[in-house]
């Protein structure tokens, strides 16, 4: 039997010719999926223009201390729901107090100071109208604005946290552990929650006074809290299915072939797939949570006044329409704010989800 | 199937035990009751409304008296030392107790009354939902592209961002106001129905449309359309017998959801439109404080919703024979 050439001698390769070959490896600069993403959402017109609309929103939203607008719960007694009035009829006057906010938070009043040194009492004239109240609808979406933003932004990091680590749990482990968890959620998933979130916050309102001087929880944070805690239902099963799909693909066992350690394998590669898809879910998750926003306020349970939310203002304004004279501008501008935000958060959802889905990577 | 239905049910036996032990426990945790007024009871009247609604007797008994199937008052059966004058009662037999704050009634009777009018409404939504939203998503399905799509898109976004008390808004501003054709409120007349319907059923249309629309062009791209087409068949009958079947499946998927959805809208459209639902009393109850009724009306919309999800999942493997229900 004549010996066969040793493959490995064969195939060997001179030391020289391995630094060679290691160092044009390293010239090649892969694409990593965020930057391809990036370049992909910036070509979709439509989604581009909404991120950079949400992002002026968000902006302003945070700012709108320093924006020289009225105080949202002023109420001028002989400003009294008037129409609008366009900026080139009466840009602004005197008049801005501060004595009627509610209590702010350090870094709001640090802003307003700041607004009071620089434009002094000088505020913008109506010009979206002004309320039953005097109050300005402007100052009033502005301010508005924040409550909802931050609504949203809560619950789906709730939504996010319990979510995404309940899902891949479950999608990782697999066998008894996953179908157990994945009984639960479906059993959460048929209770109708608003029911029982109606029930909670009715009961909360009982002990509001204890929670508020003993622990500082007030009515708004059980708000983020319970609605972060129906959200993460779906956000669970999202992940969770994409994980099992992950699991067991050729990338993870070439991962796991080269000898990548499983906390490598996690992090590196199943998270930043389930990241994209988790992502445009969340896109999705805050429009929903906005809407919730508005039906608990419509209901008279949700932010409570003095404070504003978009929910409350649209609230204010259906009130408005009545067969002796039809306020527009009331429910017009909540509602245009509103919807503006949401669509475009829906087509930013959409925008993301073709920028992400690994499956269109390298395709146009 | 058998399997499939039996473990729906023990299932929704272990969510309606949690829902009613979460809610009952809590309900007795809460320290202010429906009878603390602005004025303070006299203490016999208080002990005496408190034997009325057993608040006097220990927590398990109050909760194993209101889960049933046994009735633990004094007419309970003569094996537990009662009189036998009423041996079941609870939940599990269907007996929600007595209302906190409508002290002649019971949940029971407060349903009976208002679930009719809440069903009704929610089937005129429904009704409103698949008709907008089918014929809508097939227009935009054929006229891919066109104005006629875009508008419907466009619309069908609207439907989807708006709060639905806000789009009832601009339907009351529009039908009523401008128009004059329809009451602005009340319920009794088919007229009185058709406004809450269709703002009920409006986000929901907006999205069966949606899904229509996506199903549709899906089915319209397939070879047995093309086949149809080539033997000659009519455009209509190609579309509503051939592509309809299975463009429709997406949309028979969401009824589960839609309804539920609906039920839980109604909350706010009976409000708007001073309907005499279970979505009306349930939110009276919460501001009330009235918690056998609102917890009743919980568990009641839970069943519901859990059955009606049973029901959808079962006739889409009757129309889609690739989904099994073991597989779920």
């Amino acid at each position: 039997m004549s010996a066969a050439p040793d493959p490995l001698v064969r195939w060997s390769i001179g030391a020289a010719d391995a630094e060679r070959l290691l160092a044009e490896a390293a010239k090649v600069r892969g694409e990593s999926l965020w930057s391809d993403a990036w370049r992909r959402l910036r070509r979709n017109r439509v989604a581009w223009w909404c991120l950079l609309f949400l992002a002026a929103f968000t902006l302003t939203s945070v700012l709108a201390p320093l924006l020289p607008i009225p105080s949202p719960v002023q109420i001028e007694l002989n400003a009294l729901l008037l129409p609008p009035a366009p900026p080139w009829q009466e840009f602004g006057g005197r008049g801005f107090t501060t004595e009627a906010f509610w209590d702010l938070g350090a870094v709001d009043r640090g802003m307003l100071g700041l607004r009071q040194w620089i434009f002094g009492d000088w505020q913008t004239g109506h010009w979206l109208g002004t309320d039953a109240k005097g109050r300005d609808v402007l100052a009033r979406v502005i301010w508005g604005s924040r409550t909802s933003i931050l609504v949203a932004l809560a619950a789906a990091l709730c939504s996010l946290l319990i979510g995404v680590t309940y899902g891949a749990t479950s999608g990782y482990l697999g066998g008894r552990a996953d179908n157990l968890m994945m009984r639960i959620v479906d059993v959460l998933y048929s209770v109708p929650f608003i029911f029982v979130v109606i029930f909670l916050i009715t009961i909360v309102n009982e002990y509001r006074r204890t929670l508020q001087d003993y622990y500082g929880i007030n009515r708004e944070v059980v708000f983020y809290v319970v609605i972060g805690a129906i959200y993460w239902l779906t956000m669970a099963r999202v992940v969770r299915g994409q994980v099992l799909s992950l699991k067991n693909s050729e990338f993870i066992e070439a991962a796991r072939v080269i000898g990548a350690s499983t906390r490598r394998i996690i992090f590196l590669h199943l998270v930043p797939n389930v990241l994209s898809i988790v992502i445009v879910y969340l896109t999705l998750t805050i429009p929903a949570v906005m809407l919730f926003e508005a039906f608990l306020s419509f209901l008279g349970l949700g932010i409570e006044p003095p404070k504003v939310s978009w929910g409350l203002l649209a609230v204010d304004g259906v009130e408005a329409v009545s067969p002796l004279y039809v306020q527009w501008w009331l429910v017009f501008f909540p509602a245009a704010a509103m919807g503006g935000t949401l669509l475009a958060l829906n087509f930013l959802g959409d925008g993301l989800r073709d920028a992400l889905d690994p499956r269109l990577r390298g395709k146009d | 199937m058998t399997r499939f239905l039996a473990r729906r049910l023990a299932w929704f036996a272990i969510t309606l035990f949690v829902v009613v032990t979460i809610s009952f426990f809590l309900m007795r945790a809460v320290r202010g009751g429906p009878f603390d007024g602005e004025r303070r009871l006299d203490a016999a009247v208080e002990l005496n409304i408190k034997a009325r609604y057993h608040l006097d007797w220990p927590p398990w008994r109050q909760f194993l008296h209101y889960v049933g199937p046994f009735n633990l008052d004094e007419h309970r059966a003569e094996f537990l030392g009662g009189d036998g004058g009423r041996v079941f009662g609870g939940v599990l037999v269907g007996d929600l107790g007595p209302s906190f704050r409508y002290r002649d009634f019971t949940v029971n009777d407060i349903i009976a009354q208002s679930l009719p009018i809440s069903v009704l409404l929610g089937l005129v939504a429904l009704m409103w939902a698949l008709s907008l939203g089918i014929s809508a998503g097939i227009a935009s399905a054929l006229r891919r592209g066109s104005g006629l799509d875009v508008a419907i898109r466009l619309l069908a976004t609207g439907g989807i961002v708006l709060p639905n008390f806000v789009i009832a808004t601009f339907l009351v501003l529009v039908f009523v106001f401008m128009l004059g054709l329809l009451p602005v409120a009340g319920w009794g007349t088919l007229k009185h129905m058709l406004l809450p319907g269709l703002a009920l059923g409006a986000p929901f249309a907006a999205y069966i449309a949606r899904l229509t629309r996506t199903g549709m062009l899906e089915v319209l791209s397939q070879d047995y359309i093309r086949t149809a087409h080539a033997k000659g068949l009519p455009a209509r009958l190609v579309i509503l017998r051939h592509a309809l079947k299975g463009g429709l499946l997406p949309v028979i998927s969401y009824l589960g959801p839609a309804t539920a959805g609906i039920l839980t809208g109604s909350l706010v459209i009976e409000r708007i439109f001073y309907i005499p639902g279970t979505g009306s009393h349930f939110v009276n109850s919460a501001l009330n404080r009235d918690y056998t009724l609102s917890m009743g009306v919980t568990i009641l919309y839970t069943v519901l919703v859990y059955g009606l999800n049973t029901v959808v999942d079962f006739a889409y493997t009757l129309l889609d024979p690739r989904i099994k229900l073991e597989e779920e």
